[in-house]
This record gives structure tokens, C-alpha cells and sequence, in this order.
């Protein structure tokens, strides 16, 4: 397993004080908490503190923490506790997946350190126990809520070992997305959580929806935005276009005059379900980047026969 | 072959969960969900006589609600304040990103 420096990620001394531990803590845990914080990293960030903060925050396991001594030279990989250094330390940990919505675990540093070993109480073998319910995130392409796909997911869970102590296991579920999901719905999956413990049932596994940014299409509940460039004289002669949408090329017709900024709506092209979104192509002016002779014709003429001054309205 | 039928069949989006369900979903109590409602952090349907229902929407804002007190020690009022402004705070993100001008 690999080293953990708790001091560094709260950002603190070794020598801080407890006090000066909690701030440290309660300061990164609003910053990157993961309803507050959408960014990429923001969740890592925020269990790397709560994990630092379940060690260091505790006196009992900060000092045991401390015995180990700092991140050994040549890298923390590969780490292992002097021997017996469990043996002076017990700490009683309430069993995993108690803690409501999104309990994960901690690294190995933490499992293997101060949580492994701990008989859970209340669970033994011969007793019976419906597993938890699991929560989780999963970030799909916009594509996928038009046509639904199957992710398989890793989860964690608490399970009884033949010595009737909890250890944790991976398992992976396969999860069939139906179409029309859409940003921050839940999916259900009974009976996928956490397996039950002596023969009890398992709990249910409830994971919430998000979309990973798309270079294209922006989501707004059920409806699409798009930016649709038109060249200046389509824009001014209106007509039939041609643009591509997530559930394939689709006919447009852009108004005489349209101006830039102006939305078209495209009925029932955004997300799909019950009540199917709508896609929104919001005008995008473009001019040719380079002109040729015959262009620049064309464009001295209009400059000589239309009256436009586009800088009327400007005060100055 | 019942049970190759029961695997496509269960994943199900959540629409509207129950007063029970939404519970069970937080793990917490009424008392708390009922705390919830009276700030106006989720606004449940009730059909005369029947049962509350939560909306999708409902749903979450009650899961960040519980996580954010769990998480973070903010209490009921503060929650409410937090969730608001968050939401204040995406849909002003999504109009940035409608503009093309989202970081």
C-alpha cells in the first residue's frame, strides 16, 4: 500500500493543534465538497481530506498515525507498518456504509491502518443483517441519454470474512441506462447495494445521473442548446440549412433577416422521454475567413450601395 | 427464463418517490424530511388524502440536504440558503455556457 501524508493534505504542520487541524479540515471540506464543488478532482479532494481528517482530527489515531513517522525516503510506495504497531492501538470504527448517502471508502493506507481488524459490533456472522443502500455518480455522454447504454460499475462493500471480520470487496454491477435519462435523476437498482450479512437481503443501489461536458451541445434540464453558424447571406436570405443534431442531420430553416444571437427551436429534438426536450440552434454569424478578388468585389459593392451603419445606436 | 427477464427490467429511473421511499433513500426520519418541507428545501405533492410524493428535482435537493449536514454541519436554514443559492449559482453557469462563455 501506499503512504498517506495526512499533514499535507489538509495543508497543515505536523505541530499543528487540533483546533488548528479542525479549521484546516472544515475550510477544504466546504471548498471542495462535492454538491458545492463541480469541478473534476473536487470529490477526490474532499474524501482525501475527510479521510485525513478521520485520522488527525482523532487524538487516539493521530498519534498512532504519528509512530509511523513521516512519508519514508525514496517514496511512500509499497508502505508497511513497523511490526506490531497495530498491536498498541485499537480503535473502534462503526461498521462501513452507515453514514447515509455516499459513505466510500477510504485508501488502502486507511483500511489496512486504522479500520481493518475492527469486528464490527452488533454484526457477527450468525446474525442476520439487510445489506446498505449504495449510492453513486455516473457521468454519461450526452449521446447515451438518446440511446441508452450499459456502463459496469466498481463497488465497494463491507463483507463478512471466514473469521467473521469485515473486510471490504470489490464487485462490479452492470447498469442497462434507459434513454431519456437526464442530468441529476436517479436510477434504481434493487437489490444492488451492499450485500446482506448472514443471509440477509441486500440493499438497493441508487445512482445519480450527470453529463460530462460535451464540445458541441450544451443540456439545460430536458433541452439542448447549439451554436449553428450561418454565413452572412444566409443569415440575410433565409433559407433551408442542413445541421447536425445528437439524434442525426436534421433540416433547418433559418428566417429572412435573422440576426445573430436568435434561436431557433427545434420541437422534440432535445432530450427524448415522456415529455421530449427541445433543441435550441442559436444563430452564430460567420464570416469567410479570407476573401478573393471576386469577394472583395462584391463586398465594395455593398459597401457603396447599402446604407447600413451598424454603429448608430452607439453613444460616444 | 424469469430471471434473465427480471436483470433487463431492473434499472428504473426514479420519477417521484413516496414520503417512505425518500427516507429510506436519505436514511433518515419523517421528522427530518418533514423539517425539509417546512423550509421549503423540497416541495412534495399531495393528492387529497393520499400520500406525499417527491419530483426528481426533490429528490436531490433532499440528498445534497443530508449530505451538506452530514458533510459540513450546516443546519436546516442554512441548508435551504445553500441549496438556493447553488441553484442560482448553475443556472446562472448555464446561461454563461449558452453564451459560450462557460469556464
Amino acid at each position: 500500500m501506499d503512504y498517506k501524508d495526512y499533514y499535507k493534505a489538509l495543508g497543515v504542520e505536523r505541530t499543528a493543534t487540533q483546533d488548528e487541524i479542525k479549521r484546516a479540515y472544515r475550510k477544504l471540506a466546504r471548498k471542495y465538497h462535492p454538491d458545492v464543488n463541480t469541478e473534476d478532482g473536487a470529490d477526490a479532494k474532499f474524501k482525501e481530506a475527510g479521510e485525513a481528517f478521520a485520522v488527525l482530527g482523532d487524538a487516539e489515531k493521530r498519534a498512532a498515525y504519528d509512530q509511523l513517522g513521516a512519508e519514508p525516503q525514496g517514496g511512500g510506495q509499497g508502505f508497511r507498518p513497523p511490526p506490531d504497531w497495530d498491536q498498541r492501538y485499537h480503535f473502534s470504527e462503526r461498521p462501513h456504509g452507515a453514514g447515509g448517502p455516499d459513505d466510500a471508502a477510504f485508501s488502502d493506507f486507511f483500511e489496512n491502518l486504522f479500520r481493518s481488524g475492527s469486528r464490527a459490533e452488533g454484526f457477527t456472522s450468525r446474525r442476520q443483517a439487510a445489506g446498505q443502500d449504495q449510492h453513486a455518480r455516473v457521468v454519461l455522454d450526452l449521446e447515451d441519454a438518446y440511446h441508452g447504454t450499459t456502463r459496469v460499475l466498481t463497488m465497494q462493500s463491507p463483507e463478512m470474512d471466514d473469521a467473521g471480520r469485515l473486510v471490504m470487496k470489490n464487485r462490479s454491477v452492470s447498469v442497462k441506462i434507459p434513454k431519456g435519462v437526464r442530468e441529476g435523476q436517479h436510477i434504481r437498482l434493487k437489490g444492488k447495494g451492499s450485500p446482506g450479512f448472514g443471509g440477509g437481503p441486500a440493499g438497493d443501489l441508487f445512482l445519480e445521473v450527470s453529463f460530462a461536458p460535451h464540445p458541441t451541445y450544451r443540456i439545460d434540464g430536458r433541452d439542448i442548446y447549439v451554436d449553428l453558424p450561418v454565413a452572412p447571406w444566409e443569415a440575410a436570405l433565409g433559407g433551408k440549412i442542413s445541421m447536425p443534431t445528437p439524434a442525426g442531420e436534421v433540416g433547418v430553416t433559418v428566417p429572412k433577416n435573422a440576426r445573430a444571437g436568435q434561436k431557433l427551436r427545434l420541437k422534440g429534438r432535445g432530450l427524448p422521454g415522456k415529455r421530449a426536450g427541445d433543441l435550441y440552434a442559436v444563430l452564430k454569424i460567420v464570416n469567410p475567413p479570407k476573401i478573393n478578388d471576386k469577394a472583395r468585389a462584391l463586398y465594395e459593392q455593398m459597401a457603396q450601395e447599402m446604407k447600413f451603419d451598424p454603429r448608430k445606436n452607439m453613444e460616444g | 427464463m424469469k430471471k434473465a427477464k427480471m436483470h433487463k427490467d431492473e434499472a428504473e429511473t426514479l420519477d417521484e418517490l413516496t414520503l417512505h421511499e425518500l427516507c429510506r433513500f436519505c436514511d433518515a426520519d419523517e421528522a427530518w424530511v418533514v423539517q425539509l418541507i417546512q423550509h421549503g428545501v423540497v416541495e412534495p405533492r399531495q393528492a387529497s388524502g393520499s400520500e406525499y410524493s417527491f419530483s426528481h428535482i426533490s429528490v436531490l435537493r433532499a440528498k445534497k440536504a443530508r449530505r451538506l449536514e452530514r458533510d459540513l454541519g450546516v443546519n436546516m436554514p442554512g441548508i435551504a440558503l445553500a441549496l438556493d443559492l447553488l441553484e442560482e449559482r448553475d443556472h446562472l453557469r448555464r446561461m454563461l455556457g449558452r453564451f459560450g462563455l462557460a469556464s
